[in-house]
């Protein structure tokens, strides 16, 4: 494209945010290309989710840059600008529409004209039945498409989240503890489903569970107290002895 | 998503359309000995109750189905009345006591020499009927904005809602306002050149109050089965939802409730002909809670909950207030509000349709009894 300013998908340089003088990113840069899925480790209070605030728009850094595609500075636009741009966003605890259908759910996720407008004069489409249909057939939860979302369990809901951001044909999807909660078996299941999103998206995972990380087998970065201090294969960082000072050694 | 006309609200609709046309002849082609015969005292009193549908209607609107709590609805309500008093006001012309072709007898009494210009124009009633959905509208629009451009959400919202009402009312009562101070506007002669104090004028108001209550129910229910209105339930439940998936939830929060002002407004308007007077008591914090109890006590989130809660509160309200159980009013309300709360929190209609629903439940079982929620392995 013309113009880049980089040829990564998200580029983060010298992002600092602070609450209160507490610093919850030092000078953070992280690099993203497309096509790439990115596990993204660390101890409490590493900055996690404090970065993903910063790409999604919730929270402005005091300092640094934040660009997506190479054009957009995502540091000046707000929420809903930067979904509109194609990049969503899974919650830590399953944030769905309890009150609406499955269907309904994955409807309003839908990629479309988000204007209110546009959702007055709204008609169903052939189009769109056929996404949705495409949608339930990677998630799996087409038996369950007229229950009411707030009666699924703790899993299903994960994956209707999930299912929601495909909705929104996303370029990057941000995914914060997939697996959080989940048995055995649902872990394993979801480490698939993000490896089949994988084959069209670029994907970031925060996660704590070493074991969903180890299998997804992508590259991991290591945060500790708001800045990178390592990256590399889950077994290179583990091996990293600042890693196991701060993290894993405890 | 569903048919403009469907069955939820047809019935009810049927049943407004029907005492609309049934109350006024009932009043007009029966003599009064009559079994069957509707005192015009009770057809202005029906009407009265129209007026408290159509505005409980407007704040489950944006509660019920966008989670906005106003505890200040009763402003847009007052201000529509205002709109349609300051009307009143200018057909009295003459008849006034002190018998002032232009200005309102309370202007005359405050030695004022001429008519101040936000009074211009409502010796026309075209141009009162556009204030009356103008100014609600308008405040709620500059109001929506800030607030829900500041995201203020919950508890705080309706704090500055129940401000700004008290605000208003605060800025009524006093007389060089210019909307008749404490006394408000009152001593009504003539709508559209009938008397106001006519039995067929009073069947008239009735009528159109119904009918534009059941226009508003059809409005609202064709609103909240849209995708707009299942965007709103969206920001109902998950705010901030709706927002990463792209919504830009401020645009929809001040569309339905700046929409749900001039409803508000003409409930207002329709209310001041039929009770004759209008004051700034009608901003007072406390009518804005009671509205939000009538909404409470019929189901909020169910439109025809709102109606049904907003005659059926009022009911009580005209059985208790006049006999001897008029003292403990409030405390009715009070303990109605806390006993909804408490056992019923669905309200009326929302329980009945719980109850139906889990009745009908075990007829229709699941479908697909297979496992089911495993995502797609990769191939």
């Amino acid at each position: 494209m013309e113009g880049r300013e980089t040829s990564a998908l998200l580029y983060l340089d010298g992002v600092s945010v602070s609450f209160d003088g507490f610093l919850a990113l030092n000078e953070l840069s992280l690099t993203i290309d497309a096509g790439e899925m990115r596990a993204i480790i660390g101890p409490n209070g590493a900055g996690k989710t404090t970065m993903m605030d910063v790409v999604t728009g919730k929270t402005r850094p005091q300092k640094g840059d934040v660009l997506f595609d190479g054009v957009h500075r995502l540091t000046e636009l707000d929420e809903s600008d930067i979904a509109e741009l194609g990049i969503g966003r899974k919650f830590q605890k399953p944030t769905v529409f309890e009150s609406h259908t499955v269907e309904d759910n994955l409807r309003l996720a839908l990629k479309a004209d988000r204007r209110a407008r546009a959702a007055l004069m709204w008609r169903e489409s052939i189009d769109e039945a056929t996404r949705i249909d495409r949608l339930f057939e990677t998630i799996r939860l087409g038996a369950l498409r007229s229950r009411l979302a707030g009666s699924l369990s703790h899993g299903q809901k994960q994956w209707l989240e999930i299912g929601m951001l495909l909705a929104q044909e996303p370029k990057l999807l941000l995914v914060d503890e997939p697996v959080a909660g989940m048995t055995d078996a649902e872990t394993h299941q979801t480490a698939e489903l993000l490896r089949e999103i994988n084959r069209t998206r670029t994907v970031m995972v925060v996660e704590h569970d070493m074991a969903f990380v180890r299998e997804l087998g992508v590259k991991v970065t290591v945060l500790h107290e708001g800045t990178v201090i390592a990256e590399g294969s889950i077994d290179q960082v583990s091996e990293n002895e600042r890693v196991i000072e701060v993290y894993l050694g405890r | 998503m569903t048919s403009f006309f469907d069955r939820s609200v047809a019935p009810f609709i049927l049943v407004i359309l029907a005492l609309a046309a049934a109350v006024p002849a009932l009043n007009l082609a029966l003599p009064p000995e009559q079994p069957f015969h509707v005192p015009t005292y009770l057809v202005a009193l029906w009407g009265k109750y129209a007026c408290y549908a159509l505005l409980a209607l407007s704040i489950d609107l944006i509660w019920g189905y966008c989670g906005i709590l106003s505890l200040g609805h009763g402003a847009f309500f007052a201000l529509g009345g205002y709109a349609m008093g300051m009307y009143l006001m200018r057909q009295i012309g003459a008849r006034g006591v002190y018998a002032n072709p232009v200005l309102p007898d309370f202007m005359v009494f405050l030695n004022w020499d001429h008519l101040p210009f936000y009074w211009w124009g409502f010796n026309s009633f075209a141009y009162a009927a556009v204030m009356v959905l103008l100014v609600p509208g308008l405040l709620a629009f500059v109001f929506g904005w800030f607030a829900f451009r500041s995201r203020v959400t919950g508890v705080y919202l309706s704090i500055i809602t129940q401000a700004l009402t008290f605000a208003l009312m605060l800025g009524f009562f006093r007389n060089n306002f210019g909307f008749g101070g404490n006394n408000g506007l009152t001593d009504f002669k003539d709508i559209l050149g009938f008397n106001v104090q006519a039995a067929g004028t009073r069947d008239a108001l009735f009528a159109v109050s119904c009918v534009v209550l059941a226009s508003a129910l059809a409005m609202c229910r064709a609103i909240v089965t849209s995708k707009f209105g299942k965007v709103l339930v969206a920001i109902r439940d998950a705010e901030s939802r709706a927002r990463f998936l792209g919504y830009r939830v401020e645009s929809y929060k001040l569309l339905v409730f700046t929409l749900s002002a001039c409803m508000a407004g003409v409930a207002g308007a329709l209310y001041v002909p039929q009770v004759g007077i209008i004051n700034p008591s009608e901003f007072a914090p406390a009518n804005s809670i009671e509205e939000v109890i009538w909404v409470a006590v019929g189901g909020r989130g169910t439109l025809t909950g709102a109606i049904l809660g907003a005659v059926v509160v009022n009911y009580g309200k005209t059985y208790f207030t006049s006999g001897a159980l008029a003292p403990y009013w409030l405390f009715v309300l009070g303990g109605l509000f806390v006993g909804v709360t408490l056992l019923l929190p669905r309200g009326i209609v929302g329980t009945i349709r719980h109850l139906w629903a889990s009745r009908r439940k075990p007829e229709t079982p699941d479908p697909d009894p297979e496992p089911v929620g495993a995502p797609a392995p990769a191939e």
